[in-house]
């Protein structure tokens, strides 16, 4: 009789009660192995901006997430291992943090319809989304930062930088060769000099770059650098005394691990950004009252507000905007992945939005649609300033050069559509 | 003098620094080779470990501060300390002798007369086994290492050559100081192993374990000493790669630029380390200055290489190497 009365009850409440059901995110982290010192921050920004969620709000849409963190010591294949042993979880978007594992992912999650976000890294004309139907790289990506880091030129020589010597420094590898195209296609355009100085993975040793760059004196050194070499090409520039302030180095070259070993040397060095740096937001003192100061901060602390960790707090906030946009669309609370894709696809950031979640003007406006996965290419430069040991906005986040990029986006999405037989469009 | 010849110049001055780097790092191969004929996969993560360890001294980091951390909930990461550069040093080298004790006695004393292929198979393990303690005891952040190493252009050499050729010679300050530490360590280590009792007993022990031990010298204690000095090796090493890129987990890496040095000089030759690091160095550098550009750049890594391998066709046991003659 007492088992009778406890099953009807318990039956009572399992039925009066709101479906609940946990949004499951993943982070393909890297908190081990070479690049650990990067992949640290960023994990903790993404983690601890859920964590926030789910603490303040009770996650999303009154659904808790649950995050998976699957550690891929920015291997390939560890990353796709992670891929496929978390894929069933009801994953709803995937984060590589590595452009080798977002290329073995784009068939895969595609296959599977799964969402895949490569937030400023993985293949750029991803952006291109009648072809990479489930791939976004919003809001910007290498291209995008190679156009606007010539804009940045043009716009401290009274745009006209006919002429001038231009050198890039990059990783001798599918990621540091991304840029090569679209500057080649600038220099025609704006009559530049362009010189190619590769670096060998890791890019302890670099001298020979370097005593080149001394001998022919480029007015600018663009770098496309990752790991060990941001570090060193900016000792190296700082022995040949290269001013800083013409040194500009992609997002992943712009991080206060990649300077602060230079010392003051590095002072006025330049980069690339697609967010903003530094604590001095409202969100960051829910971080503190909600995460940190409740003992749930993903690390020690120490990384808040630092640019990799902002990087991962953006994208965790990028995700959880558009599984709310997922939810507004489908009307539910529960997403699968393919609604989760739709939330993406119609993913609108505002500068209204950004002030309401605690982060004005931290990153740029965009608006994601199917034909365009990859936002309106607006990035910013930062400059280092050893003082106070930040990085300082310079510019405004500015839009990349469309004329020159959209018809490279297009040819090597063709490319790619005739190669994977995809037909391109929109249903 | 035509300015293809002075860069050319330039090229193979920066060449000779480049190699001596390379040669610190194979000595530490050279000197546990000889003396047990391991080749020791982890001495380049001994370098890490060793300047990871000499930064968290001088910066008074308690170690395993996570992990203490996490567990008992407390959040001390500082003993509020400087420890200066010269006291750092000799603590850190403490710890690599401790070490070298703890790799004897938990390790190596479990494996005498085992094939080498099994010896070298313990230090790969020992070598993620040092990765992965480096991180926990000091975190896996980068870190600045500032030991008073002079560093950037040499203003003397600049000024010298602009006034005799017109073109200033960019020589590095640390590439300087490595490249008269290395002589030092060779000149050193040379005399050490050729004429001391415990240099005689490493080649001892190096030729046969067993007779070694059959005539009264003490494997556990040459093992010990050995891998003392190849960690004092690695602590040099770590110093001046550190001084360049921050200590950080790629310093591990750096073994790589020490094989091509170890095929072309000899796994058991400490003048053939130095004489094949400026080799390499040297090679390396003009062929990336000479031919590189036409051929998209980026040739040292794998230049070194076949530099090596070319040197082997001719002399497979390496420029200074033992030839070794088994009888069947």
């Amino acid at each position: 009789m007492k088992l009778k009365l406890i099953t009807a009850v318990t039956a009572a409440i399992v039925a009066a009660a709101p479906a609940m059901a946990e949004l499951t995110f993943t982070a393909l982290s890297y908190r081990t192995g070479p690049y650990a010192a990067n992949g640290i921050p960023f994990a903790d920004g993404y983690q601890d901006y859920f964590t926030l969620l789910n603490e303040r709000d009770g996650g999303i849409g009154g659904e808790p997430v649950n995050l998976i963190e699957c550690e891929t010591g920015y291997n390939t294949e560890k990353g796709v291992e992670c891929y496929e042993s978390t894929k069933g979880s009801g994953a709803l978007v995937y984060q590589p943090l590595s452009t080798g594992i977002t290329y073995q992912l784009i068939p895969k999650a595609t296959a599977d319809g799964i969402p895949v976000h490569s937030m400023g890294y993985g293949r750029t004309s991803a952006k291109n989304g009648e072809v990479f139907r489930n791939i976004f790289n919003y809001p910007a990506n290498y291209w995008d930062g190679a156009s606007v880091g010539i804009k940045h030129l043009l716009d401290i020589n009274g745009g006209d930088i006919s002429g001038k010597k231009v050198a890039l420094v990059y990783h001798n590898s599918a990621y540091g060769k991304e840029p090569i195209r679209t500057l080649e296609e600038l220099a025609k355009k704006h009559g530049y000099e362009l010189t190619l100085l590769p670096v060998d993975h890791p890019g302890q040793e670099q001298k020979s770059q370097w005593l080149q760059i001394r001998r022919d004196k480029p007015d600018y050194v663009l770098m496309w650098g990752w790991g060990v070499m941001n570090q060193v090409a900016i000792q190296e520039a700082v022995n040949i005394r290269y001013p800083m302030e013409n040194f500009i180095g992609i997002w992943w070259s712009g991080s206060e691990n990649d300077v602060l070993p230079a010392g003051d040397g590095a002072n006025g060095y330049k980069a690339l950004t697609f967010h903003a740096t530094g604590a001095n937001y409202p969100l960051f003192d829910d971080i503190k009252t909600h995460v940190v100061d409740k003992g749930k901060a993903a690390g020690a602390g120490d990384q808040i507000g630092t640019a990799l960790y902002n990087r991962g707090l953006y994208a965790a906030m990028l995700a959880a905007e558009a599984a709310k946009t997922a939810q507004g669309i489908h009307n539910t609370t529960a997403l699968t992945p393919a609604q989760m894709r739709d939330g993406m696809e119609n993913l609108e950031i505002t500068e209204a939005k950004m002030t309401e979640l605690g982060l004005p003007g931290f990153g740029p406006s965009f608006k994601v649609s199917c034909q365009n996965h990859g936002g309106d290419g607006l990035v910013a430069v930062v400059q280092w300033d050893y003082a106070s040991k930040s990085w300082n906005m310079i510019s405004d986040f500015q839009q990349s050069d469309q004329d020159i990029l959209n018809p490279l986006i297009a040819e090597d999405s063709a490319a790619y559509a005739a190669e994977a037989n995809i037909t391109p469009g929109c249903n | 003098m035509p300015d293809q010849l002075l860069y050319a110049i330039e090229v193979t001055l920066n060449g000779l620094m480049a190699g001596v780097l390379y040669a610190l790092v194979a000595l530490g191969f050279v000197l546990i080779y000889k003396a047990s004929g391991i080749f020791n996969y982890a001495q380049g993560v001994m370098a890490l470990f060793s300047a990871a360890t000499l930064v968290g001294i001088m910066n008074g980091d308690v170690p395993f501060s996570h992990l203490i951390n996490a567990i008992l909930g407390t959040d001390i990461h500082h003993f509020g300390w400087h420890v200066p550069a010269i006291l750092a040093i000799l603590l850190t080298m403490g710890v690599m002798i401790f070490l070298a004790w703890a790799v004897n006695r938990f390790v190596f004393k479990h494996l005498v007369n085992q094939e080498p292929i099994i010896l070298f198979m313990a230090t790969i393990g020992l070598a993620y086994f040092l990765e992965g303690l480096s991180d926990m005891m000091w975190g896996g952040d980068i870190k600045k290492l500032d030991v008073g190493l002079p560093q950037g252009i040499n203003e003397t050499i600049d000024e010298v050559t602009f006034n005799l050729f017109g073109y200033g010679f960019f020589i590095d300050n640390l590439d300087i100081v490595a490249a008269v530490v290395a002589v030092i360590l060779v000149i050193a280590l040379t005399l050490y192993s050729q004429y001391s009792k415990q240099g005689r007993a490493l080649r001892a022990v190096a030729d046969d374990h067993q007779a070694a031990l059959s005539v009264g010298i003490s494997l556990n204690y040459i093992w010990i000493l050995v891998w003392s000095i190849a960690g004092f090796v690695a602590l040099v090493a770590g110093i001046m790669w550190g001084a360049k890129s921050g200590v950080q987990f790629s310093l591990s890496l750096i073994a790589l630029k020490a094989l091509p040095v170890l095929m072309l000089g000899g796994f058991t030759s400490i003048p053939g380390a130095i004489v094949g690091g400026l080799i390499i160095g040297v090679g390396e550098k003009l062929f990336e200055f000479t031919l590189g550009g036409m051929m998209g750049g980026a040739t040292e890594n794998w230049f070194a290489y076949v530099l090596a391998l070319i040197f082997l066709v001719f002399r497979p046991q390496g420029l200074f190497g033992e030839k070794i003659i088994e009888r069947v």
